[in-house]
């Protein structure tokens, strides 16, 4: 199987973990959900580094983001899909 | 049919209370801050010896006092230790430390600096060290059955990478030995923020739950809403964590509880340092999320191997508990492979499996109970940490 760009943990999220190092905008990405194998593809709208996250969707402000099929916080800006999503436009609902 | 797990076995040192060590220290523990000195001069005098140097022990007071009787004990008590040299300021409470390693049936022996000054102390001391070393030198390892070892985890300097890779591999780890009779525990009370509703699910029962929640609750508002100044965005998730991709105290907490596997459930709840007493199984320990802390306060409850996955690596280590490195991030695995005992990485490509990680887990772990040094003891990473609750009198 070729290398996934980026890995899902749960067929409910809405974002993706960035896997591979030096990732750059226009790379048209693999990306595999651990829990149930299944893979997508979706074009990165920035250079997004290993370890971040990558919107599967469009995502406004105000909504909720799902990772491991729970919800990690709210989002505070808007991204489209194969947006960056990280401290710019993510924030915990607590604290 | 039996597990494949099941006639696993390592090489340890049996001592007098049963417990089994996979490390065999002769330690020179300070009670207080002010007898480090002696105690590093003792362990250059004598060769093959350890101090433990640390910060505190001079008027502490109610369950901090006892926190830190607890922990040094505890340190001394550690089935890796062979023997242990006690120097603190004055007898009473050199003695208190004294007694409690003694119930271990191992050789312990205290010295008092008052009204015999630091030179007189260092000589007789030393004398005692040298008789310990010849002791412990002669202990042989005995074949063990794994259900004798006892296994900690916390993890740090998390990143995307370790919810992914190295904590579920610590988890597959657990869900493989935990049902041969181990002893398991995480803790990290302030990290498990943001899933504490599961965490709370995967008590042994009801009553485990309740306790473990109020115990979560009583650190959220005795502590965090006590002291914060901001949202903790700082802290938690720390400067680290943030630039390996991690953007809330959720999202943390859900990739830590991934330790924990899929089956385990936790038996009881521990004080910081306590040693459990509900039997083989897994627990929870109320402690710091802060790496040195953490494992010192799981050392001192009487865990003999550390697994401790990383993302952006953290290089913590322990001066009587071997920590084993786990990391699946392939860049931390290119810049500071000298740190990681487990390269779990080929589970980001997708061409290793989290059991087969875990296998290679249990793998590093037998070899470290054998006798292995781990990266962070061939470094020297030996942080002695003491949690302190409260300030001193």
């Amino acid at each position: 199987m070729t290398t996934p760009h980026f890995l899902v943990h749960s067929p409910k999220d809405n974002v993706g973990v960035v896997v591979v190092e030096g990732l750059e905008a226009g790379t048209e990405m693999l990306g595999v959900v651990t829990e149930n194998d299944t893979t997508m593809h979706i074009v990165a709208k920035h250079d997004i580094p290993i370890g971040h996250k990558v919107a599967l969707g469009e995502l406004s402000a105000g909504d909720t983001v799902i990772k491991y099929g729970e919800d990690i916080g709210k989002m505070v800006g808007s991204a489209e899909k194969g947006d960056h999503v990280h401290v710019h436009n993510l924030k915990t609902k607590r604290w | 049919m039996a597990s494949q797990y099941a006639n696993l076995t390592f090489n340890g040192y049996r001592r007098d209370n049963g417990r089994v060590g996979v490390r065999n220290h002769v330690v020179i523990l300070p009670v207080d801050d002010i007898s480090n000195a002696a105690c590093e001069s003792v362990a250059s005098n004598i060769k093959g010896t350890l101090a433990l140097p640390h910060s505190y022990g001079r008027l502490q007071f109610g369950a901090d006092l006892d926190l830190h009787f607890r922990t040094i004990i505890g340190a001394g008590a550690n089935p890796n230790v062979a023997a242990v040299v006690v120097i603190g300021i004055e007898p009473g409470w050199t003695k208190r430390i004294v007694d409690g390693i003694a119930e271990t049936g191992k050789p312990v022996v205290g010295f008092s600096i008052e009204q015999n000054g630091d030179l007189k102390t260092i000589q007789d001391a030393s004398r005692k060290a040298k008789e310990f070393v010849h002791y412990a030198t002669e202990l042989q390892r005995e074949e063990c059955p794994i259900s004798e070892l006892w296994v900690s985890t916390k993890c740090g300097e998390s990143d995307t990478t370790t919810g992914l890779g190295s904590c579920p591999t610590v988890g597959n780890m657990y869900d493989k030995l935990i049902p041969e009779g181990i002893h398991g525990v995480f803790g990290e009370t302030s990290e498990i923020t943001g899933a504490e509703h599961i965490c709370k699910r995967r008590a042994a029962n009801d009553d485990v739950g309740e306790r473990w929640y109020k115990m979560w609750e009583a650190y959220q508002n005795d502590v965090i809403e006590a002291n914060k100044v901001d949202d903790l965005s700082e802290s938690q998730p720390t400067k680290g964590n943030i630039e390996g991709g991690l953007t809330t105290i959720e999202e943390k907490a859900l990739g830590n509880l991934e330790k924990i596997g899929r089956q385990c459930r936790y038996i009881d709840i521990l004080e910081p340092a306590e040693r459990p007493g509900a039997g083989p199984g897994l627990y929870f320990m109320d402690s710091s999320s802060a790496a040195a802390e953490c494992v010192t306060l799981m050392a001192a409850g009487g865990y003999v191997v550390h697994t401790f996955p990383t993302g952006q690596g953290n290089v913590v280590g322990n001066p009587i508990v071997p920590v084993v490195k786990i990391t699946a991030n392939p860049r931390t695995v290119r810049t500071m492979s000298e740190h990681i005992d487990v390269d779990v990485s080929g589970v980001l490509r997708r061409d290793m499996t989290i059991d087969q990680a875990g296998d290679a887990l249990i793998d590093m772990i037998v070899r470290t109970a054998n006798g292995r040094n781990t990266a962070a003891e061939a470094l020297g990473h030996r942080e002695f940490s003491m949690t302190k609750l409260y300030r001193s009198a």
